[in-house]
């Protein structure tokens, strides 16, 4: 990648303006160091690598790490996606994508088909990710094992040494005190056999998709300025026990936008009397099925195709989602 | 049993008779900077042999059991301890990992303070079962129901399993940290001051309890007290320190009854008699 | 010398034989002052043997016993206990050693029962056949048949004897001594503070032990107690420091 800079588009076609910003905003010593980290990360799958991260110019807990992540990896062909909690129109998802349009100048888009690093924050893609892509994650506390285990130094060594019963601890406590694994997000996985990896605050439905992945999945962790990765067609693993298997949750109705099943939904509160909706979390995926002509239960008339475009391949869902409209 | 892990070829069983020592120190010594925390202490531990060392606070008798316990690393002298595979190891020349998998299967630890040898947020239940999960076990109503039986064992009623140690008295804490540390079945036990701090009728439950798990299990126990009357009871062999140093060592009784050093003579006329 | 004699297998060859030991405190919390208690006893017994210790009080007969339990350290000569495959020598024993000698050879009853808190009167009588590996039901079962014989109530057996009066802790005592199979058997007044009746019960277990060949060491300070148990009388007076 070429030392560019990049001047910020003056606006209103006004004097250029004062400040100008290297590629990606970071210096590139810093983002040489970064892809060390990253290089590091890739050839130890699930090891948590330390780097000198940088301040940036948003507080921590906005994906900090995240961010120094892509602007390392990120060149001036790329084309970004950013999502936080599914959704590319949250206030983080809209500053970090318009961050990197202004230091960066790179193209973005909200397809997730159509891009090439996607940062999210709590969630991956319901469109299955394809070689070549690569997902950034914001991770606020990259160690598994701090709920039980407070001394830093204790915890590197118990990763050293695959000492990983404490972990279980957590699990068991959880079956004893709910009566299954109540750990619905952040669950912890086995990276390749070796390494217990935190996989950021995702929900645990999401899991599956880390596991054989064919893009690169990269980690960052702003505070504690660690990096960890994923490399692309990599054994992910949940945690568990014999007796109570991992599992991932399952939705009750469709999407009452898109009438997508197998997705994650989010619930929507509607009204004080109890009125709700659940609706994908992906936006994308909702918009482009929506597009493509699948409604739900709730779907607005006017965005509503006549029944008969729905997909042979969706039948359960256009029959609800039609039946329910007067 | 159930905790069929624990007969897994990990363990193979104990071998050599009970004629060789389980545990021996050489020349241990430990300097704090200049100051001597413990110097020369050798000494041999066979199966199912209870050793009681005394002495008052800085007498250097902690300093030992954590030296004994590879808490500590001597400044001279070192530790042998016979493995479950009937090797006898320096303990000083075992990896990291080795150590541990020592530490939570063949060798327990019952701390003065549960709040060190407990995981205080953590259920009693889990608190058990954590040892058994380190070693691999991964079957939940196992591990449960090895929990419930060792707390049992110890007295506390199985409603209470998923109760956390916080919500415990402090008799209790000290028996849920024997479970804790019994449920691997190990065969060395360091005790450190394990009655101290509590009132004296839930002493006595402890070293009963103590007294009939050595017995049943055949456990080697080195156990710190400054409390001459726990070591009558519970040990076969006394050690008594002062200034770092054992000055005094036999059998419990004779060392007790028929003291030969000044310090030992002021330990022994010192005790309060009921 | 008797010692190279000494086999546990020989019936005529001593179970004990006591050579030359002397013994003396120093008190160092009173100025490093020596006590010297007794020197140069010397006495055998043999199997089917009760040897009782005479003198007055004070004289170390009780010294001479703790000496030979090994309770009390020994400063010079040999204390030979018969065992396999040669007699081992308190004096000098291990304490590992020991332990296993007073297990298998040396039983003991001492004048006060040291309690221990929360064990029932049962499990304190049966406990020194657990040790010798007797199955515990068998082993509660001879306990309990040799608490009743020395009248202690049964409502008392599953209780700890620390409240129990003074007559009734010997009693468990006194059965928590004679139920293990040691050969050689060290009594300290086991009928100082039992009832004529009791007292009975007690010659009638010496007796016993003699016949199934034990050897005994006493001392009683009951002069028919003594006469009717004591095959000869060992004057410790003579051997005073």
């Amino acid at each position: 990648m070429t030392a560019e800079t990049v001047t910020t588009p003056a606006p209103n076609g006004a004097e250029p303006p004062a400040i100008r910003y290297n590629f990606a905003y970071l210096d590139e010593q810093t983002k040489r160091m970064i892809r060390r980290a990253i290089l590091k990360a890739i050839a130890i799958p699930g090891y948590q690598v330390p780097f000198a991260g940088r301040e940036m110019p948003m507080p921590y807990g906005w994906g900090t790490g995240g961010v120094q992540v892509t602007a390392a990896i990120l060149g001036a062909c790329d084309v970004l996606k950013v999502i936080d909690q599914g959704s590319d129109d949250t206030t983080n998802a809209v500053a970090i994508r318009s961050f990197f349009e202004t230091t960066a100048g790179v193209a973005t888009t909200t397809r997730t088909a159509d891009a090439t690093v996607i940062q999210t924050r709590h969630r991956i893609p319901e469109t299955p990710l394809k070689a070549g892509q690569v997902l950034v994650f914001q991770v606020p506390i990259p160690e598994p094992l701090r709920f039980l285990e407070p001394r830093e130094t204790e915890t590197r060594r118990l990763h050293g040494l695959g000492d990983y019963g404490l972990i279980h601890v957590k699990l068991y406590e959880d079956i004893a005190r709910h009566g299954h694994i109540a750990t619905t997000y952040a669950y912890p996985v086995t990276v390749n056999g070796r390494y217990v990896m935190d996989p950021s605050p995702i929900p645990k439905f999401d899991n599956p998709k880390m596991h054989m992945s064919p893009a690169l999945q990269l980690f960052g962790a702003g505070r504690e300025k660690r990096i960890y990765a994923v490399p692309p067609f990599t054994p992910v693993v949940p945690l568990d026990f014999e007796d109570h298997p991992f599992a991932v949750q399952h939705f009750a109705e469709p999407c009452a936008l898109c009438g997508g099943q197998g997705v994650y939904l989010d619930e929507v509160i509607l009204d004080d009397a109890g009125g709700r909706m659940f609706v994908c979390s992906d936006t994308d995926y909702c918009a482009t099925r929506q597009g493509e002509g699948h409604t739900g239960r709730m779907s607005a008339p006017y965005a509503a195709p006549p029944a008969t475009a729905a997909t042979g391949a969706e039948p359960p869902i256009a029959a609800s989602g039609s039946g329910d409209r007067p | 049993m159930n905790a069929p892990l624990l007969n897994a070829p990990l363990f193979p069983a104990a071998v050599g008779a009970a004629d060789t020592p389980l545990l021996i120190a050489e020349g241990l010594t430990r300097y704090y900077g200049a100051r001597l925390g413990c110097g020369d202490v050798n000494l041999t531990l066979h199966p199912g042999e209870v050793l009681a060392i005394v002495g008052e606070s800085g007498s250097g008798k902690s300093t030992l059991l954590g030296l004994l316990s590879t808490e500590l690393a001597p400044s001279a002298g070192r530790v042998l301890y016979r493995m479950r595979d009937g090797a006898t190891r320096d303990l000083e020349a075992l990896t990291e990992g080795e150590r541990r998998l020592l530490l939570r299967t063949d060798w327990g630890f019952v701390r003065q303070h549960a709040e060190q040898g407990l995981r205080m947020a953590v259920s009693a239940g889990g608190n058990v079962g954590e040892r058994l999960m380190a070693v691999g076990e991964r079957h939940y109503g196992r591990i449960r129901a090895e929990a419930i039986d060792w707390l049992g064992r110890v007295e506390i009623a199985a409603e209470r399993i998923d109760d956390d140690p916080r919500t415990f008295s402090g008799g209790m804490r000290q028996r849920l940290q024997i479970a804790r540390n019994l449920v691997t079945r190990p065969r060395l036990v360091f005790m450190d001051e394990p009655t101290g701090g509590l009132d004296v009728s839930v002493q006595a439950r402890l070293l009963d309890l103590i007294r009939q798990l050595v017995a049943e299990f055949g456990l080697a126990v080195v156990i710190v007290t400054h409390d001459l009357a726990v070591a009558r009871l519970l040990s076969h062999r006394i050690m008594v320190m002062k200034s770092g140093h054992v000055i005094e060592e036999g059998l419990t009784d004779q060392v007790l009854d028929d003291p030969r050093e000044p310090y030992t003579q002021l330990l022994v006329s010192s005790v309060l008699m009921p | 010398m008797i010692a190279t004699a000494l086999s546990a297998a020989g019936t005529a060859e001593p179970l004990l034989a006591v050579e030359a030991i002397a013994k003396r405190f120093t008190l160092h919390l009173q100025g490093g002052v020596t006590l010297p208690v007794v020197a140069g006893v010397s006495f055998s017994v043999f199997p089917g043997e009760c040897v009782a210790l005479g003198g007055p009080s004070g004289a170390g007969k009780s010294s001479i016993l703790k000496m030979v339990y090994g309770n009390y350290r020994t400063d010079t000569g040999r204390i030979l206990v018969a065992d396999a495959p040669a007699p081992v020598d308190v004096a000098t024993a291990e304490p590992r050693r020991l332990i296993r000698l007073r297990r298998e050879r040396i039983g003991y009853v001492s004048q006060f029962l040291r309690v221990i808190p929360r064990v029932c009167a049962l499990d304190v009588v049966a406990e020194p056949l657990v040790a010798e590996g007797v199955d515990k039901g068998a082993a509660l079962a001879r306990a309990g048949a040799l608490l009743a014989r020395l009248n202690l109530p049964e409502r008392l057996w599953r209780l700890p004897p620390a409240t129990f009066s003074g007559g009734e802790q010997q009693r468990v005592n006194v059965a928590r001594g004679f139920i293990g199979a040691q050969p050689l058997l060290l009594l300290d007044e086991p009928t100082a503070s039992l009832d004529a009746a009791n007292r009975a019960v007690v010659i009638d277990l010496i007796a016993e032990k003699k016949a199934a060949g034990c050897a005994l060491v006493g001392i009683f300070h009951d002069a028919d107690t003594r006469d009717a148990v004591a095959d000869r009388v060992v004057d410790v007076t003579r051997f005073s420091a």
